[in-house]
């Protein structure tokens, strides 16, 4: 892990989601399905407030491999967005994207990573990168809030256009660590 | 047992099928779809069990003036069930999905599935919100389900019970990339299909 303990003040300089936002907006995304992930929090109030993108909610990760192959069947980009937990249940739905050449580009917030409470985030935190290497998935990574709207257009252009499957893999130094200690 | 013959109920209803979008999911059901007439429009799986009816869904919401059908088995539904959760929050109009219900793995040694235990699909669907959903058991409902595809105020699920036999094999061209870009050039033309 290449991660440093220290966390950066730049996560609170710069507004690291909109950036995200704005990106998939720029590369014409219209389809923006998600499991939920406290770091993707206001990814996803910013995507169900824009009038121009259909926000979908998915029951679990896989569902939004075919969303987005469907999507691009009809014309439209979509993109994926889930916490590193969840890339092992799209293992197999994976197979569409390589199979079928479908552009695929998922945005995926890593747990069990530097600072990680909850050993049970661990194993599957660990093992995301190859575990997606494995099933086809490009993997990019995106560790500083001033790099989130070059990192999203960058991960947007190699799905769409390079037409492949990609994962930007989101810092969990960048989203901080859940602390588990009671709000209020 | 009245139960339905699969390829005559997918055949009466993709006959005269206009504009219709279709997904079929992997196994019998791609080979009923298949033995109604190869087409561009239709996307036929070979694989990625489960996804069929939110390939639909992206489908139906990226093209809302067309409609979308889904045929899938009941086995690949039971393996996407929380795709009807999904499909129940956008609650795509132009979308409707036919359930070929044989209550039988038939790929893998006709092993009975939920179904065949008394697990009602058509129940889910409707508690997931769909506009209407039905268990279809006689060719007098094929008329009804027929035109709520081509017709019907969305998203329609129809569960219809067919015979378990294993029709002949007539399978789709297996090159997922081809039937990804004939579909996209039929659809969208062949200049927006290339970019």
């Amino acid at each position: 892990m290449q991660g440093k303990i220290s966390k950066s003040s730049s996560a609170e300089a710069v507004d690291w989601p909109a950036a995200i936002h704005r990106a998939l907006k720029a590369q014409r995304v219209r389809q923006v399905s998600y499991v939920p992930d406290a770091g993707h929090k206001r990814l996803i109030e910013l995507c169900h407030a824009d009038k121009g993108m259909a926000a979908v909610p998915l029951t679990t990760e896989e569902e939004g491999i075919g969303l987005a192959a469907g999507a691009w069947l009809g014309g439209e980009r979509s993109a994926l967005l889930m916490q590193s937990s969840g890339v092992g249940n799209c293992i197999n739905a994976l197979s569409l994207a390589s199979n079928c050449g479908f552009p695929l580009l998922m945005l995926v917030t890593m747990r069990g990573e530097t600072g990680e409470r909850n050993p049970w985030q661990v194993p599957m935190g660990q093992a995301t990168p190859e575990a997606l290497r494995l099933a086809g998935v490009r993997t990019l990574r995106l560790e500083r809030a001033e790099e989130a709207s070059a990192a999203a257009n960058a991960a947007a252009k190699a799905a769409f256009e390079e037409q492949s499957a990609v994962a930007l893999l989101i810092s969990q130094e960048l989203i901080g660590v859940k602390s588990f200690e009671e709000k209020r | 047992m009245n139960a339905l013959n699969r390829r005559e109920v997918v055949a009466a209803l993709l006959e005269r099928r206009g504009a219709l979008l279709v997904v079929a999911g992997l196994g019998a059901a791609a080979w009923d779809c298949t033995a109604a007439g190869d087409h561009p429009l239709t996307f036929p799986l070979w694989g990625a069990m489960g996804s069929a009816c939110m390939i639909g869904l992206g489908l139906a919401l990226a093209q809302p003036t067309r409609r979308v059908l889904v045929v899938t088995g009941d086995g690949e539904m039971l393996m996407g069930l929380g795709s009807l959760a999904s499909i129940g929050v956008q609650r795509p109009g132009n979308l409707a999905i036919v359930v070929l219900d044989n209550e039988r793995y038939g790929e893998t040694g006709m092993q009975k599935t939920h179904t065949a235990y008394g697990v009602d699909l058509a129940a889910v669907a409707r508690a997931c919100g769909f506009a209407d959903s039905r268990i279809v058991r006689g060719n007098a409902g094929i008329a009804a389900v027929r035109s709520g595809i081509y017709r019907g105020r969305g998203p329609l699920f129809f569960q219809v019970k067919v015979k378990p036999d294993a029709p002949s094999l007539v399978l789709p061209p297996r090159d997922g990339a081809h039937l990804r870009h004939r579909f996209r050039e039929a659809l969208l033309g062949k200049d927006a299909a290339a970019q």
